[in-house]
């Protein structure tokens, strides 16, 4: 089952996730590929982007004061490139860009990565 | 050789205001909600103006100013409009030292790059454009002897452009040109991370548009771009960047029947073949230079070559010298003219390729050279700064498929011409690629069977207005330069005459 276990974020990360779930509603990731600010986590109102049958959902996040889930999605091709690593996200100082929601807070969602092992 | 004084100190050849508004009508606006943000130089980290933080308000503001100009603009003659590129092109020209010191201070990159190929670039795109709008013609077509098919070039209306950080001003230029030249006016929404040097620009050539022509529009991309790309007034929409907010803006398009162009970055191969080592020659230092055009412009270029295939009967040899080539490449300060490679745009962007030189480790690559974050002294130790890096691995590993948007070249090797172009075309993407070789007949069938919008041929990193660039696959729709561009902003109108008196005989 592609997600289980595959995706997680840091203490900094759920806190500014709890901030944007507060003004913006429920969340939702998609993990981006391409040029300027590509493979980076981009995070809308869920439902923003609509996700299709060229999508994975990786997983969820669990997020302390957040009541649903946030879904982690990226495109199936992408996945085929990744399965084999965990994904940890996390906020950096920066400017960000695309239409990503944390942009404008003067911060940046950013991917760390990990290789899955054994049993994970 | 000279190190230029930064902007607004003392002897610059260029100042930036304290604060930039939004620029509608052909005047500065405030923000309507009177919100600001602050921009940093990636050189040294530090804040060096403050700019309007654009929301939907403005944008509505700025498409109703460029409808109004839209119905005059476009019936302008384009002998008119191509004059207009044209005076454009001579502010570029003659104000060349101050945009270059302008776009460098805001983004990063080495001024010696800046006035080399940026600027020059820009101008040379506005006049290409002024000549090619000249040179169209329309079409006619006889199809009986009463009976004429007459097709017009049109205008679309209102453009909404979304420009990226890593070339502010010639991206920019790229799509500025060719859609004024086509007779459409624009609201342009730079990217947040470069949202000044355009403003430099705008200063230089403001009194020559007429008002409402181009609007620029500063903020966010949630804020102020997303906004324009979903504005049912807006007729076209071209964006440069990555895949999901690519995706994102054909959504919005989707909802209002209007086209996109998409430029949406790469995994460029950068293919080297035995024969380009039989010789030590000027060929070869040529080659060797291609390898290392993985860290113009630090590597955040939608076409960085970052991957590098290199045969394996040469593998050993050509590497090392390749190495030895990089070690040389001069980190320092990007407004000395000695400098090749300065600060990556952002902190972020510093970040994210530090992360992916992490998973590279991680993965088992192998660093050669670089790996690391420089740090430079001075007030450049607040900069983003990371080493030319050269990783050695295998093409299923992520640094070989993900764009890192960085000065990292990933090294593999091959048996021979099949396992290059099985490897080559082994990525989502098709934006660029080169090959090389001095076997000319080799050097075709490769660039013929590269799934790539460009394949460079013994060269690198060459952006003449007169080829069309845009990608394959995942790297995006569309085109740019290229006279064809001029078909991404036009729309066809066909007159169907008849010249005959007698009726059509049906009713």
């Amino acid at each position: 089952m592609p997600g289980d276990g595959r995706v997680d974020v840091t203490d900094a990360a759920a806190g500014l996730l709890r901030r944007l779930t507060g003004r913006h509603g429920p969340l939702m990731f998609h993990l981006s590929g391409g040029c300027c600010d590509g493979s980076s986590p981009m995070c809308y109102p869920e439902g923003e982007f609509r996700t299709g049958a060229a999508d994975v959902h990786v997983g969820d996040l669990a997020v302390d004061g957040v009541r649903e889930p946030i879904p982690v999605w990226t495109s199936a091709a992408q996945f085929t490139y990744w399965w084999h690593t965990h994904v940890t996200i996390d906020v950096v100082p920066g400017r960000g860009s695309g239409f990503s929601l944390e942009a404008p807070e003067g911060v940046r969602f950013l991917i760390r990565s990990r290789l899955l092992e054994g049993e994970e | 050789m000279a190190t230029y004084a930064a902007p607004g100190r003392p002897g610059s050849v260029v100042s930036f205001w304290p604060r930039y508004d939004h620029f509608i009508g052909g005047e500065y606006v405030p923000p309507a909600r009177g919100g600001y943000f602050e921009n940093p130089t990636p050189i040294t980290g530090e804040t060096f103006t403050e700019i309007a933080r654009g929301t939907a308000e403005d944008v509505d503001y700025a498409v109703h100013a460029a409808e109004g100009a839209a119905a005059a603009w476009g019936h302008r003659p384009p002998a008119e409009r191509a004059l207009l590129l044209n005076r454009i092109a001579d502010r570029i020209e003659q104000n060349l030292e101050a945009l270059a010191v302008a776009e460098t201070w805001e983004n990063g990159k080495p001024v010696r790059e800046s006035l080399a190929a940026d600027i020059p670039l820009a101008a040379d795109h506005f006049r290409y454009f002024a000549g090619a709008i000249r040179a169209q013609e329309g079409m006619i077509s006889q199809l009986d002897a009463d009976t004429v098919a007459y097709h017009f070039h049109e205008p679309l209306g209102v453009v909404g452009q979304i420009i990226p950080w890593n070339f502010p001003i010639l991206m920019a230029a790229w799509k500025l040109a060719p859609a004024l030249a086509a007779g459409n006016t624009v609201v342009l929404k730079p990217a947040e991370q470069t949202p000044a040097s355009i403003h430099v620009l705008i200063g230089l050539v403001a009194d020559l548009l007429p008002p409402g022509v181009v609007n620029v529009v500063n903020g966010f991309g949630v804020e102020a771009g997303a906004p324009l790309a979903r504005h049912d007034r807006v007729r076209k929409v071209a964006f440069t960047g990555e895949t999901t907010t690519g995706r994102l803006i054909m959504q919005y398009a989707s909802e209002n029947i209007v086209p996109v162009t998409l430029e949406l970055g790469g995994k460029s191969p950068n293919v080297f073949f035995a024969d380009v080592a039989a010789a030590r020659d000027a060929f070869y230092d040529k080659a060797q230079e291609g390898f290392a055009m993985f860290a113009l412009n630090q590597g955040e270029v939608c076409t960085c070559p970052s991957r590098a295939l290199i045969q394996s009967s040469i593998y050993n040899d050509f590497l090392d010298d390749g190495i030895a080539r990089v070690e040389g490449i001069v980190q320092g300060h990007p407004l000395d003219t000695r400098t090749m490679i300065g600060a990556q745009a952002s902190n972020d962007q510093l970040e994210k390729i530090l992360s992916y030189i992490d998973i590279g480790r991680k993965e088992g690559a192998k660093i050669l050279t670089g790996g690391e974050r420089a740090d430079l002294g001075g007030e450049l130790s607040g900069g983003y700064y990371i080493r030319p890096t050269v990783f050695e691995g295998h093409n299923k590993m992520r640094i070989f498929q993900e764009e890192i948007f960085g000065p990292v070249v990933s090294v593999t090797r091959f048996d021979d011409y099949a396992d290059a172009i099985k490897i080559a075309n082994d990525t989502l993407y098709g934006l660029g690629a080169a090959v090389w070789s001095r076997d000319l007949n080799t050097a075709h069938r490769a660039g013929q069977e590269i799934q790539a919008g460009r394949v460079w041929t013994n060269c690198y990193h060459v952006y003449p207005a007169h080829a069309a660039f845009g990608g394959y696959k995942q790297s995006g729709m569309g085109r740019e330069n290229h006279k064809m561009m001029l078909d991404h902003y036009q729309q066809t109108k066909n007159l169907l005459v008849s010249y005959s008196e007698h009726a059509q005989g049906l009713f």
